[in-house]
C-alpha cells in the first residue's frame, strides 16, 4: 500500500508542479533569467473588462459587395457589347440585384445571350419579357457565386481590419469572424476609441475620376447634372478655425483607377507649408495604367476621391510615368498616418457598419481586479477557517484540496491561454462551493461510516467509495451544462462556463485523488487509531 | 462540531402540499411583478441601447448631468448612482453616429463638468440587432443545458428523477426572476450567467439528494418511497445545510466587496442558493414521488 501512495503522490506532485510552472509568470514578474529561456513566460490573459480596452462587432455589408461586383459586370458588358457591335438599347444596375438590357430584335438578344453564356460564367439569364416590340433581359449573378462574393468580402475584411490594427501598433488585439458575416474587433488597453473605430470602419476606397470641365457646374447643381458626371464633395478644413468648408465638384463617373495597386504609401511633410501629404506609390501594373491615364488626359483636371470625397483635384501638367503620386488635403498628423496605414492595408471590398461597442477604461478595469481578486481572497480564507472548525485535522485536509484546486484552475487557464473576465471570477467563486462541497460530502459519509462504529482505515474506504458516486454524478451533470453554456454562450456566458469547466475538473481530481493520499497516508504509514473529523 | 448532532426525522415529504402552494404563490406574484411593470427590466445588452459609465470627482446633481448629455440627444436617460461618486447613464437611445460617440462624451461634459472633473470608465453601445441575438443566443444556451442535464440524469437515474430536477431548477430560476423583478434590478448577460450558476446549483443539490434516494431504495426494497425519500432528506441534510452555507458566505463576501459591477450577480446568487437549497428539499424529490404515484415505476413493484 505505501509503494502505491508513494506512486500516487509523484503523478499528484507531477500535475501540482506543472500547474505552477504555468501560474508562476502570473503571480510574479520577476522570474529568473534561466526560466525566461526555458519555461513559460506567459501570464493568465485578462477579458477587455479587466484589463481596460475596447470590444467592437462589426457587420460587413455583403449585399453591398454583391451590388458592386454586379456594377463592375455591367460596365464591363457595356463595352464588350460595344465591342461586338451588338445593338442594344439600354443597360442598367437595377435596385432588385440584375442588370436589365433592353434590346431592339431577336437577333441582337440571341448574340448577347450567347456572349454572356461563354464570356460571363458569372451571369445568368432571370427573366425575359417583351414590351412594344423591345425585349427586356434581366440578369442576375448566379446564386452560388453571390454567396461567394459575399464569402470573399467578410474574409478579405477580416484580412484587411487585421492589416490596419498590425499596422496601427495594438499590442496582441484579436480580430475574429462571428457567423455568417460578422467581425469582432478585440483591441486591449487602446486609448483614442475614436480614431481606433475610424481607421477599422473606414471603406478607404480610393478613386481617380477626371473632372468633367465641359459641362457647367452651377447647371449641375441646379440639378441638371449630364449624364455620366456626377457631383462629389471636397472638404477643406480651415486651420484657425477648426471649421470644415465643403466643395462641390462636377466629376466623370468612370473611375480610371483605384488604390488597389498601392505597393507603398506613407506620409511627407510638405516643403512649403510643413503640411503633411500622403506619398503614394504604384507597383508595376499600377504605374503602368498610372502613365497610361496621365499621358491621355495631359491639361485635364484629375480627382482624387476617396470613400466619396474629393481630396484634390490637380491639373495634369505632363504624362507621369514614375509610378508615384500624391494625395495632398488637410490633413492633422495623426489623419495622414492613418490615411497611410489604410492605403497600405487596401481598401474593405464593401462598408463595415459597428453594431456593438464595449469600451472599459483602463481604472475601472484595475478596479474590478482588486476587488474582484480581494474579495475571493476573503471568501476563500473565510471557507478555509470555516472548515477547520468543522472538520478539525479532517478540515485541514480539505483545505490543502482547496488550494490546490485554485493553482490548478489558474495554472490550466495560464497553460491554454484562456481569458479571463469579470464572469470568469465569479465562476472560480462557485468552483470554491463546489470543492467544499466534495469535501464535505466525503467527510460526512465518513463521519456516517464512523458512526456506524469502523475503524478509520473502514471508514474512509467506504466513505470514499460512496461518496465518489454523488460526487461523479453532480459534478459531470454541472460539466454537461458548462459545456453548454461555453458552447452557446457568447461573452459573459462563456467566460463563466471555462471557469467552471476547468474548476469542476481540478476540483474533481483534489477532492478525490488528493485527499484520499493524505488520509491513506496517515491511516496505512502512520497508522493513526482515530480519525479527527 | 456538527450542526446536526444525531439522525433527525423531519417529514419533509409531508409539508410537500404547503411548499408547493408557497412556491406557486411566490411565483405568481413574480408573474405579476412582471406584467405590472410591462415586462423584465432588459438591459442594453438585450434591449440594445448605450450605457456609459462615468466616475466624478466632486458630487454632481443629476440634474446637471442631465444637462450635460441633452447636446447628445440622451436627456432622458436613466440615471442611477454606482457606487461613491460614480454614476451610470442608461439610455435606449442609439447614437446616430457610432464613430464619434466616446469624442462627443467627452465635449459635452468637459463643456458643462469640466475638464478633469470625470472620467469615462465604460461605453456600451449595442445595436437591437445583436441584441435580438444575445437574448436568442442566451435562451438557447440555458434550453440546451437544460436538455443536456435531463439527458444525462435520465440516464444514470431515471427519467423521473430527472424530470423532477427541472422542475425543481425551473422553479429555482422563476424565483430568482421573481426577486429580480420585484427589486427592478436589471436584467443583462451578467444576470443570465448568475441564473445558469443558479441552475448548476441547484441540479448538484438535487442529485446529491437523489443519489441517497437511489442507494436507499436499493438497500431497503421493503420501505415505501415515502419513507425512502424522507430518510435520504434527512440523512444529507446537514451536508446540504454546510455545502449552502459555505457558498453563501462566499456569495455574501462578493456582494459586499466585490465591487458595483459584481453586486447584482452575487444579488442573484444569493436568491438562487437560498432557493437551491429549499427547493432540493421541498420541491425536486416529492415531485419525484408524484411520478411514482401515477405511474408506478417497474423496480420498486417487485
Amino acid at each position: 500500500m505505501s509503494k502505491n501512495i508513494r506512486i500516487r503522490s509523484a503523478i499528484v506532485l507531477v500535475i501540482c508542479i506543472a500547474a505552477f510552472v504555468y501560474l508562476a509568470p502570473t503571480i510574479t514578474s520577476n522570474l529568473p533569467d534561466l526560466w525566461k529561456q526555458y519555461l513559460p513566460t506567459e501570464k493568465i490573459r485578462l477579458g477587455l473588462d479587466l484589463q481596460g480596452g475596447m470590444h467592437l462587432v462589426l457587420e460587413v455589408d455583403t449585399q453591398k459587395a454583391v451590388e458592386i461586383t454586379l456594377t463592375q459586370i455591367a460596365n464591363d458588358l457595356k463595352e464588350a457589347l460595344m465591342d461586338k457591335r451588338i445593338k442594344f438599347r439600354r443597360i442598367e444596375t437595377m435596385k432588385n440585384y440584375t442588370i436589365a438590357l433592353d434590346m431592339p430584335d431577336n437577333p441582337s438578344r440571341e448574340a448577347m445571350e450567347t456572349m454572356v453564356k461563354n464570356s460571363y460564367p458569372d451571369l445568368e439569364v432571370a427573366s425575359t419579357e417583351t414590351h412594344e416590340g423591345i425585349i427586356t433581359v434581366n440578369l442576375k449573378i448566379k446564386d452560388n457565386r453571390a454567396q461567394d462574393i459575399r464569402k470573399q468580402a467578410v474574409e478579405q475584411s477580416l484580412e484587411t481590419i487585421r492589416n490596419r490594427v498590425d499596422q496601427f501598433g495594438i499590442s496582441e488585439p484579436e480580430i475574429i469572424p462571428q457567423g455568417d458575416d460578422r467581425i469582432i474587433v478585440q483591441l486591449p488597453g487602446i486609448k483614442d476609441t475614436a480614431r481606433a473605430k475610424n481607421l477599422i470602419g473606414k471603406t478607404a476606397l480610393l478613386e481617380f475620376k477626371l473632372v468633367d470641365e465641359e459641362h457647367s457646374l452651377d447647371d449641375a447643381l441646379k440639378g441638371n447634372v449630364p449624364e455620366g458626371s456626377v457631383i462629389a464633395y471636397g472638404y477643406d478644413l480651415d486651420r484657425s478655425t477648426g471649421r470644415r468648408t465643403s466643395m462641390p465638384y462636377l466629376l466623370k463617373e468612370k473611375t480610371l483607377m483605384t488604390g488597389g495597386y498601392i505597393e507603398r504609401a506613407r506620409v511627407e511633410i510638405g516643403d512649403r507649408f510643413g503640411e503633411p501629404h500622403v506619398s503614394i506609390k504604384f507597383n508595376a501594373q499600377g504605374s503602368k495604367d498610372f502613365d497610361r491615364i496621365t499621358a491621355d488626359n495631359v491639361k485635364k483636371r484629375l480627382a482624387i476621391v476617396l470613400d466619396g470625397n474629393v481630396h484634390s483635384a490637380p491639373v495634369i501638367n505632363e504624362r507621369i510615368s514614375g509610378g508615384q503620386a500624391q494625395i495632398t488635403g488637410s490633413f492633422t498628423m495623426d489623419e495622414a498616418r492613418d490615411l497611410a496605414i489604410v492605403l497600405r492595408a487596401g481598401a474593405l471590398p464593401a462598408p463595415v457598419n459597428i453594431l456593438e461597442e464595449r469600451t472599459v477604461g483602463p481604472s475601472l478595469g484595475q478596479d474590478s481586479i482588486d476587488k474582484g481578486l480581494w474579495s475571493s481572497i476573503i471568501g476563500g480564507i473565510l471557507v478555509i477557517i470555516f472548515m477547520i472548525i468543522y472538520y478539525k485535522a479532517s478540515g485541514i485536509v480539505a483545505d490543502i484540496a482547496l488550494i490546490l484546486n485554485m493553482i490548478l484552475l489558474l495554472g490550466t487557464m495560464a497553460a491554454f491561454k484562456a481569458t479571463l473576465t469579470l464572469p470568469g471570477i465569479a465562476g472560480i467563486a462557485l468552483t470554491i462551493g463546489m470543492a467544499v462541497d466534495a469535501n464535505v460530502l466525503i467527510n460526512e459519509r465518513i463521519r456516517e461510516e464512523i458512526r456506524l462504529g469502523k475503524t478509520p482505515r473502514a471508514a474512509i474506504e467506504g466513505g470514499y467509495t460512496k461518496a465518489f458516486l454523488t460526487i461523479l454524478d453532480t459534478n459531470v451533470t454541472t460539466l454537461v451544462a458548462a459545456l453548454f453554456l461555453f458552447g452557446f454562450g457568447t461573452g459573459p456566458v462563456k467566460g463563466f462556463a471555462v471557469t467552471l469547466t476547468i474548476g469542476i475538473a481540478a476540483s474533481m481530481f483534489t477532492a478525490v485523488v488528493v485527499t484520499r493520499i493524505i488520509y491513506d497516508y496517515f491511516v496505512w504509514n502512520r497508522k493513526i487509531e482515530k480519525l479527527s473529523i | 462540531m456538527e450542526f446536526i448532532k444525531s439522525e433527525t426525522h423531519f417529514d419533509f415529504v409531508g409539508m410537500m402540499k404547503m411548499a408547493v402552494t408557497c412556491s406557486l404563490a411566490v411565483i405568481i406574484v413574480g408573474i405579476a411583478s412582471v406584467i405590472f411593470h410591462g415586462g423584465l427590466n432588459l438591459g442594453i445588452d438585450f434591449a440594445g441601447g448605450t450605457l456609459i459609465q462615468v466616475k466624478l470627482k466632486n458630487d454632481v446633481p443629476v440634474e446637471n448631468i442631465r444637462k450635460a448629455l441633452e447636446p447628445l440627444g440622451f436627456e432622458r436617460s436613466i440615471i442611477q448612482q454606482f457606487g461613491p461618486q460614480e454614476i451610470l447613464i442608461r439610455t435606449a437611445e442609439l447614437s446616430a453616429n457610432l464613430n464619434d460617440l466616446s469624442g462627443n462624451i467627452n465635449t459635452a461634459f468637459d463643456a458643462s463638468l469640466g475638464k478633469d472633473a470625470y472620467d469615462v470608465r465604460r461605453v456600451e453601445v449595442v445595436g437591437p440587432k445583436v441584441g435580438k441575438d444575445l437574448t436568442q443566443k442566451a435562451i438557447f444556451a440555458i434550453i440546451f443545458s437544460w436538455i443536456g442535464i435531463l439527458i444525462y440524469v435520465g440516464i444514470r437515474f431515471e427519467f423521473r428523477y430527472a424530470l423532477g430536477g427541472i422542475i425543481a431548477l425551473v422553479h429555482d430560476v422563476l424565483v430568482a426572476m421573481t426577486a429580480l423583478s420585484l427589486t427592478g434590478k436589471e436584467f443583462d448577460l451578467n444576470i443570465v450567467a448568475a441564473l445558469l450558476t443558479i441552475v448548476g446549483f441547484s441540479i448538484n443539490d438535487t442529485i446529491v439528494i437523489f443519489d441517497r434516494i437511489r442507494e436507499n431504495t436499493r438497500k431497503n426494497i421493503r420501505m415505501t418511497l415515502f419513507d425512502c425519500i424522507n430518510l435520504s432528506v434527512n440523512q444529507t441534510l446537514s451536508r446540504t445545510i454546510l455545502t449552502s452555507l459555505t457558498v453563501f458566505i462566499v456569495l455574501l463576501v462578493l456582494f459586499f466587496f466585490g465591487g458595483a459591477v459584481i453586486h447584482d450577480f452575487a444579488f442573484t446568487l444569493l436568491v438562487g442558493v437560498l432557493v437551491g437549497t429549499y427547493s432540493t428539499v421541498f420541491i425536486a424529490s416529492p415531485i419525484v414521488l408524484l411520478f411514482e404515484k401515477i405511474k408506478p415505476s417497474k423496480a420498486k413493484g417487485k
